[in-house]
């Protein structure tokens, strides 16, 4: 018998949902064949199998929720030991990641990655939240070597007791390391607590991607200084020349949007004022040589945050072709780690919705993060002090000001204002 | 028939009063059947009319050791009569406690004996009235807290007459103080009365089926409880099985078995401690389907019967058959009963026996952690090096604790000696909130203490023992 066992499809990851089974008892499978898609709180990997033989039994229905790496969820006959398949994605490529979806409710942040040169989370300490559970549970942990941080408490309001402890290690989840879970070690009344009657609700479960958003946006909103910026863009040169370039490019198919617009100007922007194209970090600012450009994708149950690496250097067309690309790979939870984990900058655009302005949550450990809102005719005064009407969007920039200050973000919002109001300067 | 309440608690123990109180505190509308005394046998028959009776004659036996203390009295004596007036006096003041608390807590009161019938919700409850007549009520829960009563074994002839066999019930308000006793079972029951009545200067010999003495407790325990009964004048037979209770015309006959030879003890009075019996039978529970073992009812971790809205919680649902075990189960009952989650079920209950010497213990025997080849520490720490315990001439006994020697966690407490009942509780705070022995070690006891001894226990199975 071989055993086949639930694989980490990120460095990160402790425990999947088995979404669906590409295979049955009696099947034969070789490796390379693709055998299961297991979904995590990011996105939906296949798996390949690495041994081959005739599947004897599957142990893990297809749809169960919080199956543990390394758990057993499939047989092969034949000899062989112990086989983990290897997921599709080469995930491990991703260094100490803090592999979270980030974002909010209505604002859409984006997607968190540790950047080389910014310290990988220390296991078990440094961040100073503290982890209410029991002397025997933190010695329990110690000695198993759990991280006590990714372990749910049973005990009085949540507090980790040694049951908890000895449940993770045999669950053989929760081994050390993930980010620190600061934000759910906040202590919170229950409903009941503050006058909400059991039963006059419905519980929707948290799944790893709420879990994220809580956890990383909590964190990011109470330990990162932030400050809001916004200027007013006019954007009738911006939609004339769109309407020349998609004339341009109609026989390629090619659309190019608004939103691709603003994230080449953000892109053009960042090389212009390198200074807020950085991430703080306790050794110095890393000031980043590309920008990254996250955008925010809605998806079901959450969002999500691909990137256009490398933005400054690609064409409008490129990047709207990647940005279609991902938006739908993101919808279906297809996106590999390394897609979403590691941008420098974020746009998060809600103008679809009539949104005039509002200021997204920093994603840590970015510096800034650009807000769109709608485009919509505006009364304007012009130069020469008559009223006139113009299409109007108003960008707003979330900046942290442990590298990005006001002058700074300011800076950073003209050039920006210059390029999307006349495009043809994004060519300098 | 409508619910006219949430919750029917049938029994008004410490785990149905308790119940009742924490049901009512979390909005429900509770009512509560007794078909005696509200605070059940622990506030009338039991724990506290017994502790009544033990401080009498603690302090009466105390008088003889006042040369001691530089101290002289001439004439000591005592009131036989008025030391059991004052015991029955401790439990009414108690009755009258809980009588408030329900008023208080706008607890309806239904006196008489209940019965259940199947119902909606969970069972309807038919009561009959202490006053005549009988009420049918029905609720959303139905909690059984109805408690346990001595065991009869009318086999062997052991049955309470209330003359020359007594029961605990007898055992507190007897109408004499008979010369000589034999007391069968040597659990804290039997020990209890055996201490009360040699204090006062009666002759007790305590018969005991297994090899020691309070079986339950520590072996080491056992043997120095035994050490200290024997001193103060409490005749021991143990691995002795009872054959037969015969009652003669000056008292009784007590035919025992020890080591293949039988035996004969005669006495005035035999005091049964033989156990319990759960008073499930009679309330409708076999109608019902109700599943039980061994006679006590089965319940879940949230004291749940087999039974839709059916709960059991203390002496009824199964060992340990102690007071504080019931009231623990009958909060958390309630809580769940009114949809909310409280965690910690399974706390350590600690047991107690209130002799002269105490014993209290809380976790497991150095036995049991051997026999479960679980690696273990233990330290030990005598009181006769504590300033404190020398300097009130409280020398007895002593702490032995035990530790898992892998994880530290400190698994078991063992004490005897002067008001340990008193000083366990801080063990059970240790388990309760899973310390190890570097908390334990690292905690400051008050000097000079009793409490030190538990300081220096806990080093001591360490190898870092101070005063030894």
């Amino acid at each position: 018998m071989t055993d086949i066992l639930m694989p980490a499809l990120s460095p990160t990851m402790e425990e999947g949902t088995l979404s669906k089974w590409h295979i049955k008892a009696g099947d034969t499978v070789s490796a390379g064949d693709v055998i299961a898609e297991i979904e995590t709180d990011k996105a939906t990997m296949e798996v390949e199998a690495v041994d081959e033989g005739e599947v004897a039994e599957i142990l893990v229905p297809e749809g169960s929720e919080g199956v543990k790496v390394n758990a057993v969820i499939a047989r092969l006959k034949g000899e062989g030991g112990l086989a983990a398949p290897a997921p599709k994605v080469e995930a491990a490529k991703v260094e100490a990641p803090k592999a979270e979806a980030a974002p909010a409710k209505a604002d859409p942040a984006a997607a968190p990655s540790t950047p080389s040169g910014s310290p990988s989370p220390a296991s078990g300490g440094g961040s100073g939240e503290r982890v209410f559970s029991s002397p025997l549970a933190r010695r329990l942990a110690k000695q198993a070597g759990l991280d006590l941080k990714a372990i749910k408490g049973t005990g009085p309001k949540g507090r980790i007791v040694a049951a908890d402890v000895e449940a993770a290690g045999k669950g053989g989840g929760a081994k050390t390391a993930p980010t620190p879970a600061r934000g759910e070690a906040r202590q919170v009344l229950s409903l009941e607590q503050q006058g909400i009657k059991p039963g006059s609700y419905d519980l929707v479960p948290l799944d790893g991607m709420r879990k994220a958003i809580a956890r990383r946006l909590t964190d990011s909103f109470r330990d990162v200084p932030h400050f809001p910026l916004t200027i007013d863009c006019e954007i009738d040169g911006l939609l004339a020349a769109r309407a020349k370039v998609n004339a341009m490019l109609e026989s390629q198919g090619v659309k190019v949007s608004v939103n691709d617009f603003v994230m080449k100007a953000s892109a053009m922007a960042l090389k212009a004022v390198p200074e807020a194209n950085a991430s703080y970090t306790p050794e110095g600012i890393a000031m980043h040589h590309h920008a990254d450009v996250a955008m925010a994708v809605a998806i079901d149950g959450g969002l999500i945050t691909p990137i256009i690496f490398a933005a400054e250097t690609k064409s409008l067309s490129q990047i709207s072709a990647e940005s279609k690309d991902l938006a739908k790979r993101a919808r279906e939870r297809k996106l590999k780690p390394e897609e979403f984990q590691g941008g420098t900058f974020s746009v998060s655009n809600l103008g679809m919705f009539g949104i005039k302005t509002f200021a997204s949550i920093i994603n840590e450990p970015q510096g800034a993060i650009m807000s769109v809102g709608a485009g919509e005719q505006r009364p304007v005064v012009t130069k020469d002090g008559k009223l006139a009407v113009a299409t109007v969007m108003s960008v707003t920039l979330t900046c942290d000001h442990r590298v990005v200050d006001g002058a700074i973000g300011a800076k950073f919002l003209q050039v920006f204002k210059q390029m999307i109001e006349d495009p043809v300067t994004m060519l300098a | 028939m409508a619910q006219e309440f949430d919750l029917i608690v049938i029994g008004s123990g410490p785990g149905g009063y308790v119940a009742a109180i924490r049901a009512s505190q979390l909005g429900l509308k509770v009512a509560i059947v007794e078909r005696e005394d509200l605070g059940g046998i622990c506030l009338n028959w039991g724990c506290i009319p017994t502790k009544a009776l033990l401080k009498s004659g603690e302090k009466y036996e105390s008088l003889s050791h006042l040369k001691d203390y530089g101290l002289a009295a001439t004439g000591a004596s005592f009131d036989f009569d008025a030391i059991i007036q004052r015991s029955r006096g401790v439990a009414a003041t108690m009755n009258k406690g809980v009588t408030f608390l329900m008023k208080k807590n706008k607890i309806e009161v239904i006196e008489g004996s209940a019965k259940l019938e199947k119902g909606a919700a969970a069972p309807k409850v038919v009561v009959a009235l202490k006053d005549g007549g009988s009420r049918t009520v029905e609720a959303k829960a139905v909690m059984l807290a109805v408690g346990a009563r001595a065991r009869a074994l009318p086999q062997i002839g052991l049955e309470a007459d209330g003359d020359k066999i007594w029961a605990y019930r007898e055992a507190l308000a007897p109408k004499r103080l008979p010369k000589s006793f034999v007391v069968i079972g040597s659990g804290a029951i039997g020990l209890e009365f055996a201490s009360f009545y040699r204090a006062l200067g009666s002759e007790v010999t305590v018969v005991e089926a297994v090899d020691r003495i309070m079986p339950v407790e520590d072996e080491e325990v056992s043997k120095a409880a035994q050490k200290a009964f024997e001193k103060r004048g409490i005749k021991f037979r143990v691995g002795a099985k009872v054959t037969k209770v015969n009652k003669t015309a000056s008292g009784v006959k007590v035919d025992i078995e020890a080591g293949g030879k039988p035996e004969s003890l005669e006495a005035e009075v035999c005091i049964s401690a033989v156990g319990i019996t759960a008073n499930t039978d009679g309330i409708g529970l076999e109608a019902l389907g109700v599943t039980m073992d061994r006679g006590h009812i089965v319940i879940d971790s949230h004291c749940q019967t087999n039974v839709k809205g059916l709960y059991a919680i203390g002496d009824c649902a199964g060992a340990p058959w102690l007071a504080h075990k019931a009231s623990h189960e009958g909060i958390h009952a309630a809580e769940h009963i009114a949809g909310y989650k409280s965690p910690n079920v399974h706390s350590p209950i600690a047991g107690c026996t209130y002799t002269t010497p105490q014993v209290a213990s809380v976790g497991v025997t150095e036995q049991a952690a051997k026999a479960d080849k679980r690696e273990i520490k233990v330290g030990r720490f005598p009181f006769r090096v504590n300033g404190k315990a020398v300097a009130a001439g409280d020398t007895d006994g002593f702490v032995k604790v035990i530790f898992d020697a892998k994880t530290g966690a400190l698994i078991g407490a063992h004490m005897i000696g002067h008001e340990v009942t008193e000083m366990i509780q801080g063990f059970v705070t240790a388990i309760t909130l899973e310390a190890t022995e570097e908390d334990i070690h690292g905690i400051v006891y008050p000097h000079p203490t009793m409490s030190e001894a538990m300081h220096e226990a806990s080093l001591d199975a360490y190898g870092r023992v101070i005063h030894l």
